[in-house]
């Protein structure tokens, strides 16, 4: 019998043979070792899940039990977690680098310029993108009171998502990368990333589809928002020319100018839609789960959403002030920027908002602190963002440690900050649990992450600003006053703060990671009760 | 408009496809002109695409992330011009796939490095920053002495680039490999061929110190040799380039 499931097995079936084939090619016809092991892994991955599901297919029809499907949930959590130790832990390595040189080892794969791009990918990409498929999960069940449109789908998301963040991994320290920041992974990396991308896409509409509640809630706006403009910044930034099957090299399509352009377009907005529009879909929803409110308002919901959606594409320019891009598009992308602020801060507000009646849960409930601070990173870094995408501040902030503090105050306390508030959520609800394990520890943790944040973005913006400041010096005779090396050797104290700093923060993760250990590893609930019952499905 | 918004929401594909339209506009607006408004990448005497050589030698800039702490931009702003020289042209880096601007100086700007320094000190500095520049933070990259270059690739590169858009001819595509050897050789016996094809501005010579061996640092330092020094910038007409 044809019907909707066998449809949808054809094609996944189609598609992991696809990547079977791709996998053995590579494996087959490729030249450099790291790019033969990742052909293996690419071939074993497809040609395990094509069992599965081959398996699968010739088992008894189940019936789909009348419940949430959390099982991934579960598995995209832990290996958020995973790849948060793995980000944080690279990225304070780097910052001992930078302090102390010859830490880089000055081997091939130890240096500074092959780890940075393991330590952006891990906490960008793995922890921030694992967390946002395992919650996005989670937000559509609920909020559309139906089950996962899939039973097999999910799987191929999170496994086929963790093995592009493997390649993307252990490829970079081998020497595989196309050097577009935030996008370093090779052509064919790309191309399972895409896959995988058409998958979550479809099955997130899917399920949406399949929603009890009229309306979609605006949990789901940002989340769709998030994979939508993902799929098409991730493919028009890696449109490239691929050397051959036989090497992990390729060239970019564009050139110079315009692939300076494409980029900061793909960059400005990895931050604005998965870094921002993601994280804000996780906010819409944990936030008023957590304080028991609804929502402050949901007119400002929609200006947020759709200013946000609207004008972050415009700002990419911003990273190209006074370089050989045109001047048009660098005005348009300041003015765009600096408007940028009102819908950012609408989200902000309406966050502060939803808290009104339930302060106290900020002092009582280290979960609420996660996620009400998270929102104050997040006012901000996006002041902040503004601010600097001003031409005149650009020229003292551009190039400087400045770009970092203002980035790691949007990763470390707004995305970690509003994600590790969820999760102290998320982790007893989904595994059943009466709570977190330790309440104590998750303060612990909060505090530990807050001044390393701190520490860290003080020392940056001191670093930032003296080294910008020492570039721009001048001597009565109009002659420079500091050397460039001068200023490198200014740097060494504040990068022994900024390392320290990050030490702190990685501690509180390994509490964390340690707390949602014992709350999985701890008893069950006695029973447990759902939040919103869960309407059957016609059958298909 | 919360009404109207109302009936927005009650439609999933038709939202996915509302947030698509309202997202490409930004890019479609600054983007694609880029590609058609003709001053958008200058006419500039001199530029040539890279030699083999001095591409292999830009593919290990890539591979070691050279750009996370190394800009190849010379800003508008006096006190870039005047630490790093003339402000960058688009046109300089227009068979740049991908492009190098960078976006963070832990070490000075590159965008006109070549000729700055010798071959010399390219080589002792990469191998150890330290013993010539203290204070440095730079990783050391002696590695790359010890390593042969990798040459058999070559032929299929130029060919990638030809593809997107880099004007390289069937003849050099074809001597890809030997030209790479030849640019690196110490007697400088192709000199006069290699500049047949690639124009008066090849520099041949032995880069690494090691005649008769043919390194990755022969080719990282060939590139770094060759950077902001093709263009022209005395026939320049500023009139024209200012936008």
């Amino acid at each position: 019998m044809l019907n909707n499931n066998t449809v949808e097995n054809v094609l996944v079936l189609f598609a992991l043979a696809i990547v079977l084939v791709g996998g053995v090619a590579i494996l087959g016809w490729g030249v450099p070792l790291a790019y033969v092991l990742h052909g293996w892994m690419i071939a074993i991955f497809a040609g395990w899940g094509l069992i599965w599901m081959i398996a699968r297919m010739n088992e008894e029809v189940r019936d789909i039990p009348l419940e949430y499907n959390d099982k991934v949930t579960r598995y995209g959590v832990l290996a958020a977690l995973f790849w948060a130790l793995v980000g944080f832990t690279v990225g304070d390595i780097l910052a001992w680098q930078l302090a102390f040189p010859t830490l880089n080892g000055d081997v091939f794969w130890s240096n500074f310029g092959r780890l940075r791009p393991v330590h952006t990918s891990a906490v960008i990409f793995g922890f921030g993108g694992n967390a946002l498929i395992a919650t996005s999960f989670y937000v559509v069940q609920r909020t559309s009171r139906a089950r996962m449109a899939s039973e097999t789908l999910p799987w191929m998301v999170f496994w086929g998502y963790n093995l592009f963040m493997v390649l993307a991994a252990t490829g970079y320290p081998l020497g595989i990368t196309q050097s577009k920041e935030y996008a370093e992974p090779e052509w064919y990396a790309d191309l399972l990333l895409l896959v995988v991308w058409v998958g979550y896409l479809a099955l997130y509409l899917k399920t949406l589809s399949r929603r009890a509640e009229p309306h979609i809630y605006v949990a789901n706006w940002y989340y769709l928002a998030f994979i939508v403009v993902i799929a098409m910044l991730h493919t028009v930034n890696n449109l490239s020319v691929p050397v051959s099957i036989a090497y992990p090299k390729s060239y970019s399509l564009f050139s110079g100018t315009q692939d300076a352009m494409t980029q900061w377009w793909y960059g400005h907005n990895a931050v604005g839609f998965l870094l921002t529009a993601g994280f804000l879909g996780m906010l819409y929803y944990f936030l008023p789960k957590a304080v028991n409110r609804p929502i402050y308002s949901y007119r400002m919901s929609i200006v947020g959403f759709w200013g946000i959606t609207f004008l972050y594409l415009w700002a990419g320019s911003h990273h190209l002030h006074y370089t050989a891009l045109p001047d048009w598009v660098q005005y348009l992308g300041m003015t765009m920027s600096i408007i940028l602020l009102v819908p950012s801060w609408a989200s902000v507000f309406n966050g502060i908002l939803t808290i009104n009646g339930a302060w106290d849960m900020v002092r009582t409930d280290p979960a609420v602190r996660f996620m009400m601070v998270a929102i104050l990173f997040y006012g901000l870094s996006t002041f902040e963002g503004s601010f600097m995408a001003i031409r005149p501040v650009n020229s003292l902030s551009h190039y400087t440690d400045w770009t970092v503090g203002h980035v790691h105050a949007g990763a470390l306390g707004w995305v970690a900050f509003i994600t590790f508030g969820a999760l102290y959520k998320l982790v007893p609800w989904i595994w059943k649990r009466e709570g977190v394990y330790s309440l104590r520890l998750e303060a612990w943790h909060f505090w530990l992450a807050l001044s390393g944040t701190l520490i860290y973005v003080g020392a940056m913006w001191n670093s930032g600003i003296t080294q910008s400041l020492m570039w721009q010096t001048y001597d009565a005779d109009g002659a420079f006053l500091f050397s460039f090396l001068d200023s490198v050797i200014a740097m060494h104290p504040y990068y022994v703060a900024r390392a320290i700093g990050g030490l702190l923060y990685l501690i509180g993760a390994c509490i964390g990671a340690y707390n949602i250990y014992m709350t999985v590893s701890g008893p069950k609930k006695a029973q447990a009760r759902e939040a919103g019952p869960l309407v059957p499905q016609p059958a298909e | 408009m919360s009404t109207q918004h109302q009936k927005l929401e009650r439609h999933s594909l038709g939202f996915a496809m509302a947030i698509l339209m309202v997202a490409s506009i930004g890019g479609i607006v600054e983007i694609a002109p880029l590609f058609t408004i003709e001053n958008t990448v200058e006419k500039v005497e001199g530029m040539r695409p890279y030699t083999p050589l001095e591409l292999a030698g830009r593919d290990i800039y890539v591979r070691e992330g050279c750009y996370a702490c190394h800009s190849q931009m010379i800003r508008t702003l006096r006190s870039d011009i005047e630490r790093y020289g003339h402000y960058s042209l688009a046109a300089e880096s227009m068979y740049d796939h991908p492009f190098q601007w960078g976006s963070k100086r832990t070490g000075p700007d590159l965008a006109r490095i070549g000729g700055k320094y010798s071959d010399a000190w390219h080589v002792a500095h990469l191998e150890a920053p330290r013993e010539l520049v203290e204070g440095s933070i730079m990783p050391g990259y002696a590695f790359l002495s010890e390593t042969r270059l990798g040459t058999g690739h070559l032929a299929a590169s130029l060919t990638a680039l030809s593809r997107a858009g880099v004007p390289y001819t069937d003849a050099q595509i074809e001597n890809a490999e030997k030209d790479a050897a030849w640019q690196a050789d110490a007697e400088q016996y192709f000199e006069g061929e290699l500049q047949e094809s690639y124009g008066e501005n090849v520099q041949v010579r032995d880069y690494d110190g090691q005649p008769g061996k043919l390194t990755e640092m022969d080719a990282l330092v060939a590139y770094l040799q060759v950077l902001g020094t093709l263009a022209d910038l005395d026939s320049l007409n500023l009139e024209e380039v200012q936008r």
